[in-house]
This record gives C-alpha cells, sequence and structure tokens, in this order.
C-alpha cells in the first residue's frame, strides 16, 4: 500500500470487529443501489425455478414457497459500495430446502442467481448450501418492499450484497463458473467481504 | 441490452495508482471538481467511474466512488466532481483539505454498463449530483460534433444547486428547478424529448431514479432500454 494521504485521519474508530475492512457502519440507512429500473412484479404471478443440473426442473409458486419450512437469517450484511448492516432480521426459506427438493446434480459446481429483471450473479455452489443462503420475502417483520427485492431476493450475507440478487427469480446449477452481470461489468466472481474481494484480480 | 464490450473493466485497470490533484474548482457550494493527473493514464468511457482511496498514518483507509465528468480524451486527466456529503469522511476532506499537488490513491476507470459508446441516440436524465456521468456524455457528444445524438434534462433543487451552469445550457439540454422553478420533472418534460430506439441513461438518488423511470415508462420509453445509475449517501 501506498503511503499515508496527507491531511486524512479519518473518522475517530473505535473499530466494530462486525465490520470487514473498508466497510462503515450505514446504522439506519438502508441505501439503495440497482442498474435496472425497480420492477412491479404481482405475487400471483410470481414463481421461483431451480433448473440446470438437477435430478427435476422445479417451480414454486409464491403460495407453494411460502409452504416450504420457514427459515431465518439474523445477522449483518455487507454491501460493495462501502455500507455494512448490523442485526438484520430476514425471512424466507433456506437455500438448502429448494436444492434437496430438485436433487442437485454431482456434476454441479456454480450457480447463476437468476432475476425477474433478467439480472444474473454467479457463485460457488459451496456458498448457497450448508445453511448459508436464503430467499427471502421478510426483513425486520414486514415484507420486502420492491426497492430492496421484494417481493423475494436472494440472500447469501456473509458475501457482498450483490450477490444476494433482488426480484430473484431462480437458481441456474452449473458445472463451471459464468460470470454474471456485476462480474462481467469487473466486480469479483466471489465477493467475500473479509478479503476485500470488490474487483476482479482483488 | 447488452453492456458495450469496451466498458468492461480491466484487470490492468484496477490497480491502485497516484493521482496527483492539479486543480480544484467548486461547482455548487456543496460539489466542487478535483482534476487529476493519472501516471497511469487509460481512456475512459463515458460514465464510467474511479474509487477514491484514502490512507490514515495508522494505515486506516476509506474508500468511495465518483464518475468522471469530463470527457473521455487523451491528456491522462480527469475531473471527478464530488458532492459534500453531511458528515461525509471521504468528501470531507476532499471538500475541506487537500489541495492541488497532493496525491491521491485511485483505481478505475470502472463500468461497463452505464455507459454511453458516444455513436448512439440517448436520452439522459440526471438529478442533482446524478448529472456528473451525463455531463461526460455530454461534453464528448459536443467536443466530436455528435451532440445531436443526445437529449439531456437535468433537475436541480435552484439555480444555485445547478453543477457546470454555465457550460450545460445548450440546445440538446432543458433545465428543472425544483424548487424555485416550477416543480417537480413531470412527463411532459420527458414526451417531446423521446424519439424512439434511444437508449435512457438515468442518474441520481434513488427516489428521483424511480420517480424517472416511471414518467419515462409513461412517455413510452420501453423499461428494458432505461439504465439507472443510484447516488446513495455513501460518505
Amino acid at each position: 500500500m501506498a503511503g499515508a494521504t496527507r491531511g486524512f485521519f479519518g473518522r475517530r474508530r473505535e473499530r466494530d470487529p462486525r465490520l470487514p475492512p473498508g466497510q462503515y457502519d450505514a446504522r439506519d440507512e438502508w441505501p439503495v443501489l440497482n442498474a435496472e429500473a425497480t420492477p412491479r412484479l404481482d405475487t400471483a404471478r410470481w414463481t421461483f425455478t431451480v433448473e440446470g443440473l438437477v435430478e427435476r426442473e422445479t417451480t414454486w409458486t409464491w403460495d407453494e414457497i411460502h409452504a416450504l419450512p420457514p427459515a431465518r437469517y439474523e445477522g449483518d450484511i455487507h454491501c460493495v459500495t462501502t455500507w455494512s448492516k448490523f442485526g438484520m432480521r430476514f425471512d424466507g426459506v433456506s437455500v438448502d430446502t429448494l436444492l434437496d427438493a430438485a436433487g442437485v446434480l454431482p456434476t454441479a459446481t456454480h450457480v447463476i442467481g437468476v432475476a425477474h429483471t433478467g439480472y444474473t450473479t454467479n457463485l460457488p455452489l459451496a456458498d448457497v448450501t450448508g445453511g448459508k443462503a436464503w430467499v427471502v420475502w421478510d426483513v425486520d417483520g414486514r415484507p420486502l418492499t420492491r426497492e430492496h427485492g421484494g417481493p423475494a431476493r436472494l440472500l447469501v450475507p456473509h458475501l457482498y450484497f450483490w450477490k444476494s440478487a433482488k426480484w430473484v427469480s431462480g437458481l441456474r446449477l452449473l458445472d463451471h463458473d459464468e460470470p454474471g452481470f456485476w462480474e462481467r461489468n469487473g466486480y469479483h466472481d466471489r465477493g467475500d467481504p473479509w478479503t476485500e474481494q470488490r474487483y476482479q484480480g482483488d | 441490452m447488452t453492456p458495450t464490450p469496451g466498458g468492461t473493466t480491466h484487470r490492468r485497470t484496477l490497480r491502485w495508482q497516484p493521482a496527483r490533484v492539479l486543480a480544484l474548482r467548486d461547482e455548487t457550494p456543496r460539489a466542487r471538481t478535483l482534476r487529476l493527473a493519472l501516471p497511469e493514464p487509460r481512456r475512459h468511457l463515458a460514465g464510467q467511474h474511479y474509487v477514491v482511496r484514502l490512507t490514515a498514518p495508522d494505515g486506516y483507509t476509506a474508500q468511495r466512488s465518483y464518475s468522471v465528468a469530463s470527457a473521455p480524451d487523451d491528456t491522462g486527466e480527469i475531473e471527478l466532481t464530488v458532492e459534500e456529503l453531511e458528515d461525509g469522511e471521504v468528501s470531507g476532506y476532499l471538500h475541506g483539505v487537500v489541495e492541488p499537488g497532493d496525491e491521491l490513491e485511485v483505481r478505475g476507470p470502472i463500468g461497463g454498463y452505464f455507459v454511453w459508446p458516444g455513436d448512439t441516440p440517448a436520452l439522459l436524465v440526471g438529478g442533482g449530483s446524478g448529472v456528473v456521468p451525463l455531463m461526460s456524455m455530454l461534453r464528448q457528444a459536443r467536443s466530436t460534433g455528435t451532440a445531436d445524438l443526445l437529449r439531456v434534462v437535468v433537475s436541480a433543487r435552484t439555480a444555485a444547486d445547478l453543477y457546470y451552469a454555465d457550460e450545460l445550457p445548450g440546445p440538446q439540454t432543458t433545465v428543472v428547478l425544483t424548487r424555485t422553478g416550477r416543480g417537480r420533472l413531470t412527463v411532459d418534460d420527458l414526451t417531446p424529448l423521446v424519439r424512439g430506439g434511444e437508449d435512457v441513461f438515468v442518474c441520481g438518488s434513488p427516489g428521483f431514479c424511480d420517480a424517472a423511470t416511471d414518467l419515462l415508462v409513461e412517455a413510452g420509453v420501453p423499461v428494458g432500454s432505461i439504465r439507472t445509475e443510484r447516488f446513495g449517501p455513501s460518505g
């Protein structure tokens, strides 16, 4: 790293151990960032599909996915634009439940999260299995608003938040990695906030 | 729509490099343009951004992204316009402390989606600080004699809040002043500017982007041709 910037000392920092490097605590703010127009999705026609390298391609309607065993994430989220939020509570269903229903083939190594807007993001399969990823529709006890990805978004909170695709429509299982929307545009294929995997090459 | 191949961010561009501050220029009481000289210049595309990183003596760092305001050129210099945010850790430094001659670490140019390739018709809609990447597009179009490709609508609260006030006006541009003028952007501001088939770039706060997107759809723009860049309060 280069030397210090003249005259810069930064905020007073009693560094919170929950904060990954280069991040700040957004506290009550929940900034919004997306590249496409915010869609209005009707839950009556909403679907979620697991496809690709699975034993049986499976699609759930809004009512069907709500009938699956509920799952909750309580913890922190980290956005690559440098804000983090602590102590969020998301309710939905575990990605494990969805993948188990479709039966992942042993050749699958990666997934693409797909959104109703056409947005995509790529993830190693290991990052969405074993209780690390959810499809969620409630945040802090209230329905997810559309600017935050409602009616439902992917939630992969141990990675930068662009991996948690808003307006998610499904997961596609692949036997290789394939860059998604931001990843094609220079962002990192994995996006671990603790090692600051912000851009390709980090 | 597929991102322009030329807009893909290359690994080489993402190395940090020490940029020298050449000049500072106030655009409004809360917005300042920094002109930077890059030791490893790389031509940007209008709409792309750079990350600026500040390092404290103890190694603590803070980084934020800022859009390039200058047109793509071969000078090896870029201009970033920075809005001073309340309690902004980086923007506060860039407004209150930095001086010509200082070095700032930067990496970029970044972004392959919110970019104008320079040869296609486009409608640009910016609110407040959201005008910055659009200004790069307008400057490029004017410098290459292709300004007629663009239609530009800029919304600001008052005349004093309008960035690039001397440079912005022209046959391509419409300025809407929301506090002192006749109020917020309406569908009637946009409808006459929609020619059909153009790409639409919307930049501003999340609230501005959502409102502008709804108006554009009402004005007949297909939602798939609208690209948005949302500027949030990120310090």
